[in-house]
């Protein structure tokens, strides 16, 4: 869906997806990392069952939503990635989102 | 507690919250920048000193000229805390703002308190909400976020790439992909036959501004790339799981297109979130066809010491918005006591030219782009709350039992009680509102915004110190309209 320029500079993070190791690059943000891992969807609407993918990119529309480092519900386009970071998508339930509970 | 009380905090490292910040630090004022940003330089010169592009040529030299505000910024010797979101704001009985903060360096989200005597709000504009059938499919993106992910990241949009929409933002984006490398298939541009004429009413300003050159060598640029359809009167997103298709329509014929990207454009409003919430009054452009807050010729808003600059106060443009941040900055120092009002007035003297010099194309642009009616207040199937699905019918339905206004609306439907908290839907709600009960959106109202504005754990809020005083507040009622 989204691919990396060739010519980009290319300092690898390694963080880990659903459990799964990938390399994003330093300065991603974490919805751009699961962009680049070849997601378009990862946060369910809260209707079930419905597909939602991220939106706006610049924390305005709630449809990143990931769990990092096991706290629920972060906005991935205001995060950037650290080295060793857990990112686990929360795709799948269709369960609303706790309203400022995160 | 607060550690110590800051002269003044700005609110936003955009241009106008750089321009701002700047001007406080330099005259000696203590000035704390909150940046939801990891990098300053907000939407515009986002990632300027962090992009891994390697060919300037890609954004362009209106995007590199940035570096001079941003090391002014950096010169000047505010404080400056990057990747922090304000949650919530008080006012104490000694009259200094308690900001509830949290992100950042506050990796544990732990909320921490800061306090200051004065408030610079620059939280920038916000895409428009562009509500057409399909478009909450995964793979319909907002240009906007096309263009975060080039800048911050060099991530280009793959496979079938249609853009989508009108305005300055549209042409800017898809120029800066197809500059990158990037593939655009099908731009289908939105603007009304005839629109073109009726703007140019507007024109003579328009022509002695610095848009004209600019905006037609962009747009000449990505036409001699790509596809253009022109006047486009309806179009939407189809697709199972994600987007595969677009659907279009011109003077009633329509046609299809595969698209794996969608990118839509329909312009910007101002970003009043925040200032909503802390009860400023807002007041409905009809020429923008959005909410801005009321303020004064330095950005002072309704509520003392709070002033406001750059596109969150009315949609201007980068050069209006350092303008306007160093009026703001001389505004907050002379309601401080830190400069009288002649040495205020005699400062204000360039900013204010600027201001004028950049203000003169602006209705034109205003004209040419205001979004068409059909897609600001879409057809009874189409979402208008993408958090809680809530249709245009929903809406319309919602009014017809009985709902006067966005607050009614949410009780009745949950439109704009979804974790954007409304930030999407707010300006779609409030026309289709309008609209129903046959009023214009003025009489309507910006919908009512409570604290927190970002996600914070109850124990945090319970924690905070302003939270007495924000329930006191908002057991006055302060207005959000």
């Amino acid at each position: 869906m989204f691919a990396r320029l060739p010519d980009a500079r290319r300092e690898t993070v390694a963080v880990t997806i659903d459990g799964a190791p990938f390399e994003a690059r330093a300065g991603d943000t974490v919805a751009a990392a699961l962009l680049a891992s070849g997601r378009a969807a990862w946060c369910p609407a809260t209707v079930p069952g419905v597909p939602r993918g991220p939106f706006c990119l610049t924390g305005v529309c709630g449809d990143c939503l990931v769990s990092i480092d096991e706290r629920a519900n972060q906005q991935a386009c205001l995060v950037l990635v650290a080295p060793g970071m857990r990112i686990r998508t929360q795709g799948g339930t269709g369960a609303p989102v706790p309203k400022g509970d995160a | 507690m607060a550690a110590r009380v800051h002269d003044v905090a700005v609110i936003g490292a955009g241009p106008a919250g750089l321009a701002a910040a700047t001007q406080c630090a330099s005259l000696g004022l203590a000035t704390i920048v909150f940046d939801e940003s990891p990098s300053p330089g907000g939407a515009i010169w986002r990632a300027l000193t962090a992009t891994p592009l390697r060919r300037p040529e890609v954004l362009g030299p209106d995007y590199w000229r940035g570096a001079n505000t941003v090391r002014a910024f950096q010169a000047a010797g505010s404080e400056y805390l990057p990747a922090t979101s304000i949650w919530a704001v008080a006012q104490r009985d000694d009259g200094a703002f308690e900001l509830g903060v949290t992100g950042g360096r506050h990796a544990a989200r732990i909320a921490e308190t800061f306090a200051a005597r004065a408030l610079v709000v620059a939280t920038g504009a916000t895409e428009r909400s562009f509500p057409v059938p399909g478009w909450t499919l995964p793979g319909v993106l907002t240009a906007g976020a096309v263009q975060a992910l080039l800048k911050r990241s060099a991530l280009v949009p793959d496979g079938r790439v249609v853009f989508a929409g009108s305005g300055p933002l549209l042409w800017q984006v898809a120029w800066e992909v197809q500059n990158a490398g990037g593939r655009i298939d099908l731009v289908l541009e939105t603007i009304p036959r005839g629109r073109l004429a009726e703007a140019m009413r507007h024109a003579p300003g328009f022509m002695f501004s610095g848009y004209l050159a600019r905006g037609l060598e962009l747009v000449r640029s990505v036409r001699r790339r790509t596809r253009v359809v022109e006047h486009v009167e309806a179009f939407e997103a189809r697709g199972e799981e994600r987007v595969r298709r677009v659907r279009f329509a011109v003077g009633g014929a329509w046609q299809e297109a595969d698209a794996d990207t969608l990118a839509l454009s329909s312009g910007v409003a101002p970003n009043v979130h925040l200032v909503a919430a802390m009860g400023c009054e807002l007041a409905w452009n009809p020429a923008q066809a959005a909410f801005e807050p009321v303020a004064d010729a330095w950005g002072g808003t309704t509520i003392g010491n709070v002033f406001v600059a750059g596109d969150g106060a009315g949609i201007a443009g980068v050069e209006a918005a350092l303008a306007r941040g160093r009026l703001a900055a001389l505004g907050v120092a002379n309601a401080l006591g830190r400069i009288d009002a002649s040495r205020r007035d005699a400062e204000a003297e360039a900013p204010r030219r600027a201001l004028a010099h950049a203000l003169r194309g602006r209705a034109f642009l205003d004209a040419l782009y205001r979004p068409p009616e059909a897609f600001r207040r879409p057809a009874d199937g189409t979402v208008v709350c993408r958090c809680e699905e809530v249709t245009a019918r929903g809406v319309r339905d919602a009014v017809a039992a009985g709902a006067r206004d966005a607050d009614a609306l949410r009780e009745a439907t949950r439109c704009g009680a979804g974790p954007c908290q409304g930030r999407m839907c707010a300006l779609t709600a409030c026309e289709l509102v309008a609209e129903a009960r046959g009023v214009s959106p003025a009489e309507i109202g910006y919908p009512r915004v409570r604290f927190p504005v970002r996600a914070v754990s109850s124990a945090d809020v319970a924690a905070w110190p302003g939270s007495d005083l924000a329930k006191r507040a908002d057991e006055r009622g302060a207005p959000a309209r």
